[in-house]
């Protein structure tokens, strides 16, 4: 029996992942030495912690936590997405370098470059995550549910990120502009995160607003990042949060590959 | 609380994943059966490898971008082991024509076949053979020039030893060895120009693209890479390069072919093409710009061609088949006129020249 074409098959599948290793390498190291890019994504969650706990806090009521407690589960979530939000500007300036033209001409896996990309900004969120959940226990925050959950919390928050990155991709690489990535990515993703449990328990809203605010994603795994953080029933958000995020994938994951296929 | 253990499970794949990513990062992969194709056979061929039959053929290629027409029936093909420079103005289709063979770009109609392979059907095996420099250096400014070498051998598919040895030959070769561990933002143009000229070799290309390898460059680092592709010519590699630089097609290319408006408008050699405006050129530099024209018919029927009169600059040029004769003849008839002479020379035509006669436009302007 001929086994050449498995062969070939699996030889192909091996370097597919050799490329996304070496991808996810080379941007990483990026990260690595700009430290301002992860100093300053890391202040701005900060920043939002301090403002909203100490500021707003006291005027928000939220029945049943202490508002840093119910603070710092939104937060984490706002900062991954925000995190998310890199992708698509990492790619434009990919593009707009030469790169995505380099790596097209050359004999590699065509998924490695956006699958590198996401991958290595899914480490950067996974450093963050932990980052911000050290700032919250220094500031009155803690976990009251279990070191399970805990890992379970921050699993689901990685992998929300992991989604929105794709979507984030799909965007740089049709806008293809470094400073267009950077206003496009953000100006939908605003008040999709206000809008959202992130900040007030969506109950104090106008009900017309309700609807929107619970069915949507971020609002869906904010409160099962929650309920995971501080007990409580998270199974009906979790699952809502798992199904937005495979549905993104597989919208996005197909959509951004075929963006990638057209940039010329 | 059923969702929490889902979550859980998840989590603990999505660990194993890593943990089996990680154990392949510590022992570099070493699964391939047989060398990746492009490799050449023998390591002691430094650059370049044994090209014999290795060609690009272009058929009828046609790409259009809306109304314009970026290449309106493009056909030619290359030798192995030669050198064809693509000259033409910005928008001719040069860079069109290249991203097409290099696989970047799709042809609305025709076929190109590069080292054997289809440009649109066999775009893997394709890659493998060539090398691209792109207009623009593209390269990693944060990683050193060392790890942007490595970076295209790793994605050559070289082993990572074989990737840092070569890159380590490369960057000899490249006389980048000093700034190899700097990150490339700190490289000047030239240095970026030979870094990235450098990576696109990495994986011994048979065949090698170059966009405007040279367009930005002061002249030292330009007569700098001129050598080293050179270099690679004198060691088998097919090279195919476009410019906008009449001198650089000269100095590179066996042939040249002249593009513009998608068009191939004319194909030869340098001393060929230089043929087709009719030899010499009798060029006369008025004392006074206002008798030019004046001049320019006093002199026409010595040549074998309609003058040019260029009363900005006060020259009239003439194509010309006699020689010196026609030289003193003209002084004498322009002497007897009364109009004064300030210079005058008799030069065989430039590439400059050429593409006037062809296009009507000169090379370097815009259309």
């Amino acid at each position: 029996m001929n086994m050449q074409p498995i062969d070939n098959l699996i030889d192909a599948a091996l370097w597919s992942i050799s490329d996304i290793m070496v991808m996810t390498k080379r941007n990483l190291l990026g990260y690595l030495r700009l430290p301002q890019l992860i100093v300053f994504s890391t202040i701005q969650p900060v920043m939002f912690v301090l403002l909203f706990a100490y500021v707003f806090g006291g005027a928000i009521q939220t029945p049943g936590f202490d508002y840093i407690n119910y603070l710092i589960p939104g937060i984490m979530v706002q900062t991954v997405l925000f995190g998310a939000m890199m992708t698509g500007v990492g790619l434009a300036n990919d593009i707009a370098q030469g790169m995505i033209d380099r790596f097209r001409s050359l004999p590699m896996s065509r998924a490695a470059v956006l699958a590198g990309r996401t991958i290595s900004d899914l480490c950067r969120n996974i450093f963050v995550v932990l980052l911000m959940a050290l700032v919250g226990y220094l500031i009155g925050f803690r976990y009251q549910n279990g070191l399970g959950n805990f890992i379970g919390a921050m699993g689901l928050t990685v992998l929300f990120a992991f989604a929105f990155s794709w979507i984030s991709a799909t965007i740089g690489l049709w806008v293809k502009n470094v400073e267009t990535a950077q206003s496009a990515g953000f100006i939908w993703v605003f008040p999709l995160a206000f809008v959202s449990s992130i900040f007030v328990p969506v109950e104090t809203m106008p009900s017309w607003l309700q609807g929107f605010a619970n069915n949507q994603p971020i609002s869906a795994t904010v409160n099962a990042v929650r309920a995971l953080s501080l007990g409580g029933p998270a199974g009906d958000w979790g699952l809502k949060a798992l199904l937005w995020i495979i549905g993104i994938l597989i919208i996005f994951v197909p959509l951004a590959v075929r963006q990638y296929r057209k940039v010329a | 609380m059923t969702n929490q253990v889902i979550a859980g499970e998840l989590l603990k794949a999505g660990w194993l994943a890593s943990d089996i990513i990680e154990a392949l990062a510590a022992h570099p992969p070493r699964f391939s059966r047989e060398k990746p194709a492009g490799t050449p056979k023998s390591q002691d061929d430094y650059l370049g490898g044994q090209a014999t039959a290795v060609t690009i053929e272009v058929k009828n290629i046609k790409k259009y971008f809306g109304p314009v027409k970026a290449l309106d029936d493009v056909s030619l093909t290359v030798k192995a082991g030669t050198v064809l420079a693509l000259l033409g103005p910005n928008g001719a289709g040069k860079t069109t024509l290249v991203r097409i063979l290099t696989t970047l770009l799709k042809p609305d109609s025709g076929r190109a076949v590069v080292g054997g392979f289809d440009v649109v059907r066999q775009t893997n095996e394709l890659r493998s053979v060539i090398g691209l420099t792109g207009q623009f250096a593209a390269i990693d400014n944060i990683l050193t020039g060392r790890e942007n070498i490595e970076l295209v051998g790793q994605l050559y598919h070289l082993f990572g030893h074989e990737a840092k040895r070569r890159a380590r030959l490369l960057l000899e070769q490249f006389d980048l060895v000093a700034a190899a561990d700097r990150p490339a933002k700190t490289y000047s143009g030239g240095m970026k120009r030979r870094l990235d000229l450098a990576a696109s070799l990495v994986g011994r290309p048979k065949i090698l693209f170059l966009d405007e390898p040279t367009t930005g460059l002061d002249p030292q680092s330009r007569n700098r890479l001129w050598q080293l592709v050179k270099d690679l010519v004198a060691q088998g590699t097919t090279v195919l390069l476009t410019t906008q630089q009449m001198d650089e097609a000269e100095h590179l290319a066996d042939r040249i072919i002249v593009i513009d408006h998608g068009r191939i408008i004319a194909q030869g050699t340098a001393v060929e093409l230089k043929r087709q405006v009719g030899g010499d050129v009798l060029e006369i530099h008025l004392a006074d710009h206002q008798w030019t024209e004046e001049a320019a018919r006093r002199v026409a029927q010595l040549g074998i061609g309609t003058p040019r009169a260029d009363k900005a600059v006060g020259k009239v040029s003439l194509p010309i088949s006699g020689g010196a004769a026609v030289l003193t003849d003209a002084v004498r008839i322009l002497d007897n006129s009364g109009i004064k002479i300030a210079d005058v020379a008799l030069h065989r035509p430039s590439l400059d020249d050429v593409f006037l006669a062809l296009t009507g436009h000169k090379a370097e302007q815009t259309v």
